[in-house]
């Protein structure tokens, strides 16, 4: 049954995509955001796969980033930014004024182009995430620990210095361990902002592992502005320029068959 | 192309020598508090209180406005900080939603600053006559409190506006609201902040006379609770090095002596202290 919500969305679309098997969570409509008079995203259009890697790729400042950040919303720190048009996520509009903000950025995990570890030890990381989920008994806290650090693959390397402060870890460490805290708010979406351009070769690799991992279960939405990257790991690719999105499909057919003019050269130069 | 060199030689030579003034002054002024207050400190003169008054006694020593000094630095530097901090973090942490009212925010926070520090002895002064009170430690608290508050809110807020906003993000991102933000990772990531705008903020607390002149009232005692006058080192200085008598005069450089040795303490310890906590701090 779909919520009123979701009914405002185009059936057809919904059909077509679950005849085929596929399952969407996310859906913008007719979305336009102004960045004090500059418009920064025109007329956005766009379906987010439940479960997968949905790709958004795109020159720097094209505004990959920011249609992230409407997700969950923290384009709310930016007074300047003003959003017209429509999110819908689970029977509710992301960008209704008076929806649970708290509650929806719990659904939402973050993964940040640089690591921010919270001050505190390494576990204290873990368990500020915990907290908000209101697990406050020690040792269930100790166990779900265990188990993301265990998910995000960085548990080997720091089972035996939990109490060491965040910050001494590496910076491709300190990625690993704001996944794994991202994901202890049991996230329905892993919205990832070009999460390895900060890191050298080894730890995007890793991070790169762990998302291939992670779409069997979350929706995941990547930024990214690699081209190899996207064609690693997408299985939906948004081609965005200057605040639009000028193709989009899946990677079988966009990466091979381009039909916008820009985005073909873009292909060619990225290779 | 000559004139260049000699352009650059003159305007070198000018900020040189104006610079050479400053710190002879800086150095004439200690030079000159050491030169008479050295001799009259003694174990006596810091550790008793004066005797037969503190204007005409030749007997006894300035700790009574040692310990009145501390009593109300410490005093108010406490109550400021229990007043800027949450104004600081809800300046970091819902005010951003609002930029014009958080410049206007930080526009009277630094005319505040600015206000001569006699304005706030006489609105002490008349606060203290509304409610009924004498001069007393407590009003004095008071009014040196709301005098270094202003200093304290725009130390932290300076030093909030270094935390990478990121930080923010990321908790935000787990769901936590706004001001649990300011007051779990925000306050811990600004410590050395804190601990700069304390010390700075007891400082100018210590060693400010005007505010105090009306309210903190003088005594030769040690006050006992905080409805009693109390001395303060600055006005020791005020009232004895008017003093015919040289020993009382002597007193006043002692005062002056012990003061700026205070001062010169804390600003010291501030830097060191503020250094080796952002050696601890995340990025």
């Amino acid at each position: 049954m779909s919520t009123p919500a979701e009914q405002l969305i185009d059936e057809a679309i919904i059909q077509k995509d679950e005849a085929k098997g596929l399952h969407n969570l996310i859906y913008v409509k007719d979305l336009n955001l102004y960045y004090g008079k500059s418009q920064a995203l025109k007329n956005i259009e766009l379906n987010v796969r439940d479960k997968g890697i949905t790709v958004l790729l795109g020159p720097s400042g094209c505004g990959k980033t920011t249609l992230l950040k409407t997700f969950n919303r923290l384009t709310d720190l930016y007074p300047d930014i003003r959003t017209k048009g429509s999110i819908y996520f689970q029977g509710e509009n992301i960008l209704d004024k008076n929806i649970d903000v708290y509650a929806l950025r719990q659904k939402m995990g973050l993964l940040s182009q640089r690591p921010y570890p919270l001050p505190g030890t390494i576990a204290d990381n873990i368990k500020y995430a915990l907290k908000v989920r209101g697990i406050t008994n020690k040792t269930e806290q100790a166990d779900l620990t265990e188990h993301y650090l265990k998910k995000a693959a960085i548990w080997e390397e720091v089972k035996d210095r939990l109490k060491q402060p965040a910050g001494r870890l590496s910076i491709g460490q300190q990625q690993r361990l704001c996944l794994a805290r991202g994901l202890s708010i049991e996230p329905r979406v892993i919205l990832a902002d070009e999460p390895t351009s900060a890191l050298d070769p080894i730890s995007s690799g890793k991070i790169e592992e762990q998302l291939m991992e992670l779409r069997k279960e979350y929706s995941v939405v990547l930024v990214t502005h690699l081209l190899r990257q996207a064609k690693r790991l997408a299985d939906y690719v948004v081609f965005m320029y200057y605040g639009e999105i000028l193709e989009k499909g899946r990677p079988q057919v966009v990466f091979n068959e381009p039909k916008n003019a820009i985005f073909k050269e873009y292909l060619e130069v990225g290779h | 192309m000559k004139k260049k060199y000699l352009e650059e030689k003159i305007a070198k030579g000018i900020l040189g020598a104006l610079t050479a003034i400053i710190v002879l002054a800086l150095f004439s002024l200690l030079g000159t508090i050491v030169w008479k207050g050295a001799p009259s400190i003694s174990w006596e003169i810091l550790s008793q209180v004066p005797k037969g008054g503190y204007y005409f006694g030749k007997e006894g020593g300035i700790l009574n406005a040692i310990v009145g000094s501390a009593y109300l630095a410490i005093g108010a530097a406490i109550l400021a900080v229990l007043i800027s901090l949450p104004v600081a973090l809800y300046m970091h942490t819902h005010l951003p939603c609002h930029p014009r009212f958080l410049e206007k925010i930080r526009l009277m926070l630094d005319v505040l600053w600015g206000v001569p520090p006699i304005v706030y002895g006489a609105f002490g002064f008349n606060l203290m006559l509304l409610v009924g009170w004498q001069s007393s430690l407590l009003a004095a608290i008071i009014t040196v409190a709301l005098l270094i508050s202003p200093i304290m809110i725009r130390a932290l807020d300076e030093s909030l506006k270094h935390v990478n906003v990121g930080l923010t993000e990321a908790a935000l991102s787990l769901g936590y609201f706004r001001g649990e933000i300011g007051y779990k990772f925000l306050l811990r990531q600004t410590m050395p902040g804190v601990a700069t705008a304390f010390l700075l903020a007891l400082g100018k607390g210590i060693g400010d006379t005007a505010s105090v002149l009306f309210t903190a009232g003088y005594t030769d005692y040690i006050p006992e609770s905080l409805a009693e006058p109390a001395a303060t080192l600055p006005l020791a200085v005020f009232f004895q090095l008017s003093s015919p008598i040289p020993e009382v005069k002597g007193r006043a450089y002692a005062a002056a002596l012990v003061l700026t040795v205070i001062i010169l303490v804390i600003s010291i310890s501030s830097r060191l202290i503020s250094r080796h906590l952002s050696k601890n701090r995340i990025q």
